[in-house]
């Protein structure tokens, strides 16, 4: 049974749009122009206890608003969300206490104080007697790499240990559902690749459900086998990386070493070239007929080398949300 | 230990140690609270209290008393709150299984602990520029005095807590905290005892909740002229109004907060 259920979710907002200048604030002060902006539009999807998935998309997509609402801080326009049996928007105690949602620039832990002090806190609010609150902030500290750290006032932490230790907080009390909005925003490489091990060994040992937005791809490839992707407050995609690439991007990359250099003409019977720099050519081949394109390269030219590969992920998306294109699964 | 008692006690720890990372600022807040020693210093040679029938050594225990109360009633929840919600920190915070009020609360408590032993030193070097005044309550009067002094508290921050809550749909909602300062001003008792007020006004202010938030625990300190039956009642009173008022507001404010965007 599903753990979160979203069923023909919608959320709108009304603002209001002010012109620039003397005149448009005598305007805005008097008549106040108030358009509606479709936030979210018509989600539906269920993800099942323990799954790890990603949700993808251009900024203004959609991403934060829908994890606000599945978390409970937004009321939905419309449409029906179940998260842990529970109806987010009614803020129980019993669900607040199996779900916990981290957004990379907001903080829970009290800045001038160390990690700690906040703990302690969280510990008695979730109602952890010392003794269990002792051996979570140990577990969470040690698959964290967090020692000393936790002795310093939030301030004085580096960005990496500040996450670090804001995750440790929003673990505490080892939610069943994990909604996680850009957890590596601003992270070093390093950082960023900790998070996703613990991330990845967080579910693992307890078996959480999350669900993660990045912009960062290298996040969704390592931990999310299943992708939302959504568009213009529309679901685009829900499958793999490897179904939204197929379907995105139906052609794979060739990249030639050629032993002479010969002109972009002469290519043009393989596939489309996608460049044609001295002895270094790249051309783009349906994948239905790969195989056979290559064999011919290989016996009509003066191949050195010879690499094929699938277009970086990350170009496929971003072509996709600067296209804006809307095509609908 | 009950889970509320372990929650209150650990949020009380943790507020008093963030206090007393500010040392020198609580020194200076509390220096801020010494209106009540100024208006007794203007009090004290004026012919007014003399034909009210007020000594100068009972000005001087009722302000002193009043510096005290004041600095153990002082309320900034509406600041804390507009802060929090304007960078962001409340999201987290409301999604923990505790009202927001709790934290609050245990950092307005922490903070009078860590103004305590800075007014017990200020009242020390008032004892010893102002001998005469010096006097120690009876055992009834000081557990009367520190009760409503507590009481006088609660009503405050639930009154300051009412209009935190228009946050929710103003996110300026210290203007209008702003704007209750001036009743409190003249109700209270801090610029003068409300012996002195002409007896309609007298009667109107002491249906208010300002008295208690001032006057009537200075006035059981000071060993001043004082229904406390009366003043319990209109306590009573005010925490019957205030305490639904403010529920009703936290769960109007938080739908508004969910429909409005977090």
């Amino acid at each position: 049974m599903a753990i979160v259920h979203v069923q023909g979710l919608s959320r709108s907002f009304r603002v209001s749009e002010k012109d620039p200048g003397l005149a448009g604030t005598l305007r805005h002060f008097l008549r106040r122009k108030v358009r509606t902006v479709e936030a979210v539009r018509d989600l539906h999807f269920e993800i099942e206890p323990g799954e790890m998935v990603g949700f993808l998309g251009p900024n203004g997509a959609g991403k934060t608003t829908t994890l606000k609402m599945l978390s409970g801080l937004l009321h939905p326009s419309g449409g029906r969300v179940e998260v842990a049996g529970h109806v987010p928007a009614h803020r129980q105690a019993a669900f607040l206490r199996r779900i916990t949602l981290v957004m990379g620039q907001k903080q829970q832990l009290i800045w001038d104080l160390p990690p700690l002090d906040s703990l302690r806190v969280n510990a008695a609010v979730y109602g952890l007697d010392d003794r269990e609150a002792a051996r979570r902030i140990a577990e969470l500290a040690e698959m964290l790499e967090l020692g000393e750290e936790l002795h310093r006032p939030v301030r004085k932490l580096s960005l990496g240990q500040r996450m670090k230790a804001e995750l440790m907080a929003a673990l505490l009390h080892r939610p069943e559902v994990l909604f996680l909005d850009e957890p590596t925003l601003g992270l070093d490489v390093n950082a960023q690749a900790a998070m996703r091990r613990f991330l990845a060994d967080y579910n693992r040992r307890h078996g959480a459900t999350v669900l993660l937005t990045s912009h960062y791809m290298a996040d969704i490839t390592a931990l999310c086998p299943r992708v939302l992707l959504i568009h213009a407050g529309s679901l685009f995609h829900d499958g793999s990386l490897e179904q939204l690439t197929q379907r995105l991007a139906p052609r794979r990359e060739v990249r030639l070493e050629l032993a002479d250099i010969l002109p972009g003409s002469a290519f043009s019977g393989y596939g489309e070239v996608e460049s044609c720099s001295g002895r270094d050519v790249r051309l783009l081949v349906d994948r239905d007929q790969l195989t056979t394109v290559v064999g011919r390269l290989l016996a009509d030219l003066p191949v050195l080398d010879l690499e094929v590969r699938d277009p970086p992920i990350e170009d496929i998306i971003g072509r996709l949300f600067r296209q804006g294109s809307t095509e609908q699964p | 230990m009950t889970s509320a008692l372990r929650i209150a006690r650990a949020l009380f720890v943790s507020q008093y140690a963030l206090m007393l990372e500010f040392r020198a600022e609580i020194l200076l807040w509390a220096l801020s609270g010494l209106m009540p020693l100024l208006m007794f210093s203007l009090w004290s040679g004026a012919p007014a209290g003399a034909a009210a029938g007020i000594s100068p050594q009972a000005f001087a225990r009722y302000f002193l008393a009043a510096f005290v109360v004041r600095q153990f009633t002082v309320v900034w929840v509406v600041y804390a709150f507009e802060e929090d919600n304007l960078l962001g920190r409340l999201s987290p915070l409301l999604l923990q299984p505790l009202p927001l009020v709790w934290r609050y609360a245990a950092a307005h408590l922490a903070e009078q602990a860590t103004r305590l032993p800075f007014v017990v030193g200020m009242v020390a070097l008032f004892f010893w520029a102002v001998p005469e005044a010096a006097w120690i309550p009876s055992p009834t009067r000081l557990l009367l005095a520190l009760l409503a002094a507590h009481l006088g508290f609660w009503l405050s921050f639930l009154l300051q807590h009412a209009i935190t809550m228009l946050c929710f749909w103003s996110e300026r909602a210290s203007a209008l905290e702003r704007f209750l300062f001036m009743p409190y001003l003249f109700l209270s008792g801090l610029l003068a005892p409300l012996d002195l007020y002409p007896e309609a006004v007298r009667r109107f202010a002491l249906l208010t909740p300002f008295p208690s938030m001032l006057y009537l625990p200075a006035q059981l300190a000071s060993g001043g002229a004082i229904d406390a039956v009366a003043g319990f009642r209109t306590v009573a009173v005010w925490l019957a109004v205030l305490i639904p008022l403010n529920l009703v507001l936290w769960r109007a404010g938080v739908r508004r907060y969910a429909a409005m965007g977090g």
